[in-house]
């Protein structure tokens, strides 16, 4: 079984991002990245399969050079080998270049499950994976909260509105996990050692056949026209319960007339 | 005038709600075509015209139930590239967000996500996005003559019938699938039918995170959602644990939600769940830490143990209800 995983590096969840205001982008300098947590579901039940059934597990991500870490990361846990496309041209890309860029890569491992999280921690768009699909001639089978590989099929559980559906294809297929599936292992310190010893290859745009003008912030085409800060809730009443929190409430309650 | 498109979903033998508040928005930007797929898709075109529609294009194909994404992205791409509508709207629903990526990738077109406002000045659009845990709203355009993507989560707009409502001209496409899209094959559909008031329509909510310890403490939650009259909600964190199933999650992946009044008992307040909540008219939080990002925009901040504030409040409640 051959398993591509794509992972993103993102700014740390838990701090505040902000915007900087002539370029319109996210700032990134001097904020502390990590591999996405929501990537670490789909590494694990990457690994999972491969323990079980044998294989190898790619990790690929786009992004600038200390996205290097996360996919190092990725190889800690487990992952056989990684892929790293980084160029200077692709930064400012789209989600749908995003998408053409990493399909790109991946077509060449030949791969017979794609898997992905729904969304990344700090875009969320959720476009890049079914674009990813789309570019492969995968189907995609999406938000899996369980995942089966068997007899050259994947079945998953599909988190739907108010329940869930069992939904399968053939593989090759692409897979888009919950953070639902599984616990993601910790990578112990032999993996981090064996990590650095595992292949990385380095591809750039011009490896993948892009010119400069398709991708990138040129190759966009969604465009940011300004912001401004949206109207934000103020804090109210912060109060240490001294053992008269239900009579606090209760009366805030009564003065906005719910009881 | 403006040509506006809205996927008007069918889920459950209903137009779901998402896209009824795009009809509703859509007709203040020009001229309406829904574009309804699926068994029954063609019970609902008088209420997509009570909502705005002055088209409706139909298909009735047991394709679009049996199998994910891949023949509504077909059958849309090539309504879209015959007839180039000015926006094409898509509610950010799972099946919604399915389609519209593998349409972005297939129509090669732009596309914004989550857009709290949408407005267009000829064919110049301009959409609000809210970012970074949204406290910075930006302004995104997609330029050029193709048709634009937009997807909208629900709650964003407010659905409302036209006091006049429209007869649409409805079409019925001729269409037919090849096995070519009929690969992510739906076996089985399991709803988990919850009790008391829905999530969304409930206007007490009161939700738990992980400061609840384990799962068996849900009970207080719904002891309390009970003496309120309201629904029970979660974040994606328990959620994820398994502690209640996906129908209560609150947040970015879950329900957006628009109560009177939200109560958030154990929860943090991280971005992930407070998209899905901070529309709340009063927002009370508690949580054993001060430091939790909720307390920046709760109106009442209970600093201490849910676990002993939520039983104590209910017994509060109902000795005052006599």
């Amino acid at each position: 079984m051959n398993i591509v995983v794509c992972v993103k590096q993102v700014p740390e969840p838990t701090g505040t991002n902000r915007m900087d205001p002539n370029s319109l982008r996210i700032v990134r300098e001097g904020i502390d990245a990590v591999l996405d947590p929501a990537d670490e579901f789909s590494i694990e039940a990457a690994l999972q399969i491969v323990e079980a059934q044998g294989g190898t597990v790619t990790v690929v991500s786009m992004g600038p050079t200390r996205a290097a870490e996360a996919i190092r990361r990725g190889l800690a846990m487990g992952a056989t080998q990684g892929i790293h496309i980084s160029d200077p041209a692709l930064s400012g890309s789209d989600a749908l270049t995003t998408a053409k860029v990493l399909a790109a890569a991946i077509k060449r491992t030949n791969p017979d499950l794609v898997l992905c999280a729904t969304e990344s921690s700090d875009a969320y768009t959720g476009m890049v994976p079914g674009g990813i699909a789309h570019f492969l001639g995968l189907p995609q089978l999406t938000f899996a909260k369980k995942l089966t590989v068997a007899n050259g099929k994947a079945t998953i559980q599909r988190q739907i509105e108010g329940g869930y559906q069992t939904v399968e294809a053939a593989l090759p297929a692409l897979v888009t996990v919950t953070g639902s599936i599984n616990t993601p292992r910790y990578p112990a310190l032999k993996g981090i050692m064996q990590a650095k010893k595992k292949p990385v290859e380095q591809l750039t745009a011009a490896d993948l056949g892009f010119g400069p003008d398709e991708v990138g912030q040129k190759g966009a085409k969604e465009r940011v026209l300004g912001w401004q800060p949206a109207e934000q809730r103020k804090a109210g009443q912060v109060v240490k319960d001294d053992g008269t929190a239900a009579t606090v409430i209760a009366d805030y309650l009564a003065s906005i007339k719910v009881i | 005038m403006a040509k506006i498109w809205v996927f008007a979903e069918i889920a459950e033998g209903k137009v779901h709600r998402v896209s009824l508040e795009l009809l509703t928005k859509a007709r203040e930007l020009g001229e309406v075509t829904a574009v309804a797929l699926g068994p029954g898709a063609s019970n609902h075109t008088a209420m997509l015209g009570e909502y705005g529609a002055n088209r409706v294009l139909v298909h009735e194909d047991s394709a679009y139930a049996e199998y994910l994404a891949e023949p509504a992205a077909q059958t849309l791409g090539e309504l879209v590239t015959k007839e180039n509508p000015d926006l094409l709207l898509i509610g950010t629903t799972y099946n919604g967000r399915d389609i519209a990526a593998r349409l972005n990738a297939r129509l090669n077109c732009g596309v914004i996500t989550d857009g709290a406002s949408i407005t267009l000045d000829g064919t110049s659009l301009k959409v609000s996005v809210p970012w970074y845990s949204a406290t910075t709203l930006v302004d995104v355009t997609i330029e050029g003559g193709t048709t634009k993507l937009v997807l909208v989560r629900p709650k964003s707009f407010t659905s409302e019938k036209l006091v006049t409502p429209i007869t649409p001209q409805v079409e019925s496409l001729n269409i037919t699938f090849d096995n070519s899209v009929k690969r992510a094959h739906i076996v089985e559909s399991v709803v988990q039918k919850s009790e008391g008031p829905t999530l969304e329509e409930s206007t007490v909510v009161v939700s738990g995170g992980r400061g609840l310890k384990q799962a068996e403490n849900f009970s207080l939650l719904t002891a309390l959602a009970e003496q309120l009259n309201g629904a029970v909600g979660a974040s994606r964190a328990v959620v994820d644990a398994g502690w209640v199933p996906y129908s209560y999650q609150v947040g970015q992946t879950g329900k957006t939600v628009k109560p009177n009044v939200y109560i958030a008992a154990g929860i943090s307040g991280a971005i992930q769940h407070t998209v899905g909540m901070k529309g709340a008219k009063y927002i009370i939080a508690i949580n054993s830490d001060a430091d939790a990002p909720i307390f920046k925009f709760a109106d009442l901040g209970i600093v201490g143990d849910a676990l002993k504030v939520l039983p104590a409040l209910t017994e509060e409640i109902k000795k005052r209800k006599g």
